[in-house]
């Protein structure tokens, strides 16, 4: 039985309501946990903003090269790979399943690049002295703030790899259907969209002039 | 053989919403170095513009059923803007010590 005959029969043969959206179930749910995540990196945001404004010694340590520009190619990358994912939704939509293949494999290959530059920024904080609890500029709080909101973007991004990775091998097979890459594809549209405050919030209001 | 050919043209559609969202980006770097007026004002309208431009287009947003956009984003905001407004709270009770001697 087609979903949308589901919606309005049910298994059991029952009159439903139809869906006042018109969308499967599936996608519905993927969109109630991008909310529900929406609101925890609101929660981070807002509680580093209040850090922020609340400290007279807030670092702003961020230099033109290499940090920004760093960000600059990241979210270049991030970006280009939510245009790779449209890609792979459309070709799938359209039953191409070699061209959906190949632009889920180009945005893995763009979020794994993206990963890499961010460790690598980590990694170059870290030798300058930044940890969780203590830096070499100012308020202590700065690294706890940077950490654990860039930590769980990345953390995102890394889990949408592997759940992309997962969808194409799954979709190569036929066990797993167009509809899966789409509410994949929102998924990842959604990590580029929290990338898009992380930046002017987190690096953009903390360059050193 | 449509399909295919739609397949082919699926980066050309997106390809000015994937130019303004990184022109943004680039602007946003610009104003941060040569603010006008407040910078967090103006950087969180552009990032909130880019945001727009994601869910509308990237997200499908805009061809989806009006309910849907209705439903997701003004619950998505009532609930930022009041977390908002009660998290000074968690700073302001500090001071108050509600359960100090």
């Amino acid at each position: 039985m087609s979903e949308s005959g589901i919606a309005v029969h049910g298994y059991g043969g029952a009159i439903l309501e139809q869906s006042p959206y018109a969308i499967p179930s599936r996608k519905l749910t993927i969109w109630l946990f991008i909310i529900s995540d929406a609101v925890t990196f609101g929660a981070l945001l807002f509680g580093y903003g209040y850090l922020r404004a609340a400290s007279s010694d807030w670092p702003t340590p961020f230099k033109f090269s290499p940090t920004i520009v760093n960000v600059m190619i990241m979210t270049f990358v991030l970006i280009t790979s939510s245009l790779t994912m449209l890609g792979a939704v459309e070709s799938a939509n359209a039953g191409d399943k070699g061209k959906a293949r190949r632009f889920l494999w180009s945005t893995i290959l763009f979020g794994l690049i993206f990963a890499a530059l961010h460790i690598r920024e980590w990694v170059a904080l870290i030798h300058e002295g930044v940890r969780m609890f203590q830096n070499p500029w100012g308020s202590p709080l700065f690294g706890a703030t940077f950490f654990s909101i860039t930590g769980l973007h990345l953390l995102h991004v890394i889990s949408g790899v592997v759940a992309i990775a997962v969808v194409s091998r799954g979709y190569s097979r036929g066990s797993l259907t167009a509809g899966h890459v789409e509410t994949t594809g929102l998924y990842w549209h959604f990590v580029d969209l929290v990338w898009m405050f992380v930046v002017p919030l987190l690096y953009l209001l903390n360059v050193s002039r | 053989m449509i399909d295919s050919v739609k397949s082919r043209n699926v980066i050309a559609r997106y390809l000015p919403v994937y130019v303004i969202l990184l022109a943004i980006a680039v602007l946003e770097v610009f104003l941060a170095y040569h603010p006008i007026g407040s910078r967090l004002i103006v950087l969180l309208g552009l990032a909130i513009c880019s945001a727009g431009f994601a869910l509308m287009y990237f997200m499908h947003l805009a061809y989806e059923k009006r309910s849907l956009l209705l439903t997701l984003v003004p619950v998505t905001i009532f609930v930022l803007l009041m977390m908002n407004m009660i998290w000074s709270d968690s700073l302001r009770l500090q001071h108050m010590r509600p359960f100090a001697h």
